[in-house]
């Protein structure tokens, strides 16, 4: 039943964040001109498109956080019976992280995670 | 037939719950707006808002009631749909936290017994979990959406930023992960009852400080509060992802990240500094009526977000903005390997005490 | 028809359609979008299936991590409907052979698959944590220590590629 009413509550929210913007739409006053649809950049007028490339180190970051992510994935099965798996469950995740911690280390002396 | 099935009590006491908390949360986010210029002014020796009724107090419903007058301008090389579903998408998952946070002890009524939390699912700490990883979706769609560069640059930082600080947070959620056993919300309170049993204090916190403190930096970071306030650090980027936006979208952003504040705050009094539990409730609950308790339970728990809230405001006001290359390098060099040491001595702590 | 089986119904229509959204619209953006709620779709089957840890994974992996993965992807590439790349023919054609085998499969596996009922309606508690975590420490350790490798060679391939990108940029 717990989703049923997660699913209420989605409802609620976006019913509350549609009627917002609905409300202030009907009042609210318009009017446009070409001017007015430009983006804004400090006053002075746009140049080339703003849908740019950008830096490639972000890119690299979200591919190591994916790779951890998945390893943070493994782990929260483990910290619910670590007390009944015992010693053996902690070498085990021991043994996981170190292969791990490896990969961050390539990456550390790799010069990844050093913000250009 | 298919209605036939419905609780309808059941659906009525959830529907107001749900209401409930929606107005509160919306309350205290436009009491957290006049908070933040109040706690600025007098820490820089200001007055602050002081013109709308006594201290100012009407501030918030006059900022509010502003918003929805506003012309609403959609740039014109903006993605339409996406412009509008940005900020929408980011007050649904700002509000979808409240559902598994158990504001106070159930209680009886007319037969029926009323719990306090939206939905109890089993695994509460990896919905928050989740739903946090879905929050960055609604910067990023608008930040991108709005064809604007400072826009975008916001966005994609605080995208990284976010999946940076995500880790570590949950580093830190497996340690209490360890300590409780259990993912839900509801059984990791009443894990925390009281102030003080068995010759220790009963609070995780007590616990885990190293992985309360990890928590909390991440969660400024994930809020985008200063001092990891990059994605709208305005001496750089204008306004952020948000700049293009105006009207009540511009309203819902703000908005969201009070929101958001507000909700993680409840979530790390509930976390860490057991939720509603104080310090002789027993006492409470066995000599007062019920109402009392149940009451000063909440009343409780309110407190203690509220003093997280106002923790938030003194840092922001405090401490100067991070650079984005050393942000990076807090999350990866420092909080990770620490969040990571503070889980294997947990896990080695539990084994050794468990023996 | 009961309440469970018109969630499901739903469910299904929802994934179905989103998936479908994923390859017929043009923009990539909205593609991603649509497979966001494709994830979202699938999530609510776990459920159903009282597998919440796979539910809210899927959640946090696919619709969290990877999905960000795919908005920096698009926005690094900078594709937008209008500049559409081109594919050649030659592209074009083994697109066609890979996902005609692929359909192929699907096609052979589902031959085999029994008419069960339509919906597993005892739910049972294999996808509970404390279950899975269990099965995953005594039974199954060797591979779950393997997968560790599989990460590592991921982590290092991500690396590589990224590295030889930026010396790419910096020449230009």
């Amino acid at each position: 039943m717990g989703a049923g009413v997660l699913i209420l509550l989605i409802i609620c929210g976006v019913a509350f964040a549609g009627g917002g913007i609905i409300l202030s739409w009907a009042i609210a006053k318009r009017s446009t001109n070409l001017v007015k649809g430009e983006p804004y950049e400090c006053g002075i007028p746009t140049s080339g498109t703003s849908w740019i490339q950008f830096n490639v180190g972000y890119y690299l970051f979200a591919l190591i956080f994916l790779v951890f992510d998945v390893e943070l994935v493994f782990m929260y099965p483990w910290a619910v019976v670590v007390k009944s798996v015992g010693m053996v469950g902690l070498v085990e995740i021991v043994i996981f992280m170190f292969i791990l911690f490896m990969g961050l280390l390539y990456a550390y002396r790799k010069g990844a995670l050093k913000w250009m | 037939m298919l209605l036939m099935q419905i609780d309808w009590f059941f659906l009525v006491e959830k529907l107001s719950l749900i209401t409930t908390i929606l107005l509160i949360s919306l309350a205290i986010a436009a009491y957290a707006t006049w908070a933040e210029r109040k706690v600025s002014a007098i820490m820089q020796d200001r007055i602050g808002p002081s013109r709308a009724g006594i201290f100012g107090l009407l501030q918030p419903l006059a900022d509010g009631g502003k918003l929805f007058f506003k012309e609403e301008i959609i740039p014109t090389n903006a993605n339409k749909f996406i412009f509008i579903f940005g900020p929408c998408l980011f007050m649904t998952t700002a509000l979808m936290t409240s559902a598994v946070i158990p504001w106070g002890p159930s209680f009886e009524f007319a037969g029926h017994t009323v719990s306090l939390q939206v939905a109890d699912i089993n695994i509460g700490m990896l919905f928050v979990f989740g739903v946090v990883s879905l929050g960055v979706y609604g910067i990023m769609l608008g930040g991108w959406a709005s064809n604007n560069k400072f826009s975008l640059l916001s966005s994609i930082r605080a995208a990284s930023q976010a999946i940076s600080y995500e880790l570590a947070m949950g580093l830190s959620l497996i340690a209490l992960l360890m300590l409780t056993g259990s993912l839900s919300l509801r059984e990791i309170v009443d894990q925390q009852h009281g102030f003080w049993n068995d010759g220790y204090f009963t609070w995780n916190f007590f616990k885990q400080p190293l992985g309360f403190f990890i928590f909390l930096v991440c969660a400024f970071a994930e809020l985008n509060r200063a001092p990891f306030d990059l994605p709208e650090a305005d001496s750089e980027l204008n306004m952020g992802y948000h700049l293009e936006y105006s009207s009540m979208k511009l309203g819902l952003y703000l908005f969201a990240e009070y929101i958001n504040m507000f909700i993680s705050s409840a979530v790390m009094s509930v976390l860490f500094f057991g939720g509603y539990n104080y310090p002789g409730m027993d006492w409470v609950s066995a000599n007062l009526p019920a109402w009392v308790f149940t009451f000063s339970c909440v009343s409780v728990f309110f407190i203690k977000i509220i003093a997280f809230i106002l923790f938030f405001m003194f840092i922001r006001w405090t401490l100067p903005r991070f650079r984005y290359d050393q942000l990076m390098k807090l999350g990866w060099k420092s909080l990770i390997p620490l969040a990571l040491v503070n889980m294997l001595i947990t896990g080695g702590v539990i084994l050794w005490l468990t023996k | 028809m009961d309440l469970f089986e018109a969630i499901f119904w739903f469910l299904t229509a929802m994934a179905i359609g989103s998936a479908l959204g994923v390859i017929l619209s043009r923009n990539p953006i909205n593609s991603v979008l649509f497979l966001i709620a494709t994830f979202f779709a699938i999530s609510g089957h776990y459920i159903l299936m009282n597998a919440q840890f796979l539910a809210i994974v899927n959640i946090i992996v696919y619709a969290g991590a990877i999905m960000v993965l795919f908005l920096f992807v698009i926005m690094l590439m900078n594709l937008n409907a209008d500049v559409e790349p081109q594919k050649s023919r030659l592209v074009q054609f083994a697109g066609i052979i890979s996902g005609g085998i692929l359909f192929l499969l699907i096609l052979a596996a589902l031959r085999d698959m029994k008419a069960a009922g339509v919906i597993e309606k005892t739910a049972t508690d294999i996808g509970l944590m404390k279950n899975l975590g269990k099965t995953l420490f005594q039974n199954y350790v060797f591979p779950f220590e393997i997968s560790s490798v599989l990460f590592l060679s991921a982590m290092i391939g991500a690396m590589v590629i990224g590295k030889k990108e930026t010396l790419v940029i910096d020449k230009n």
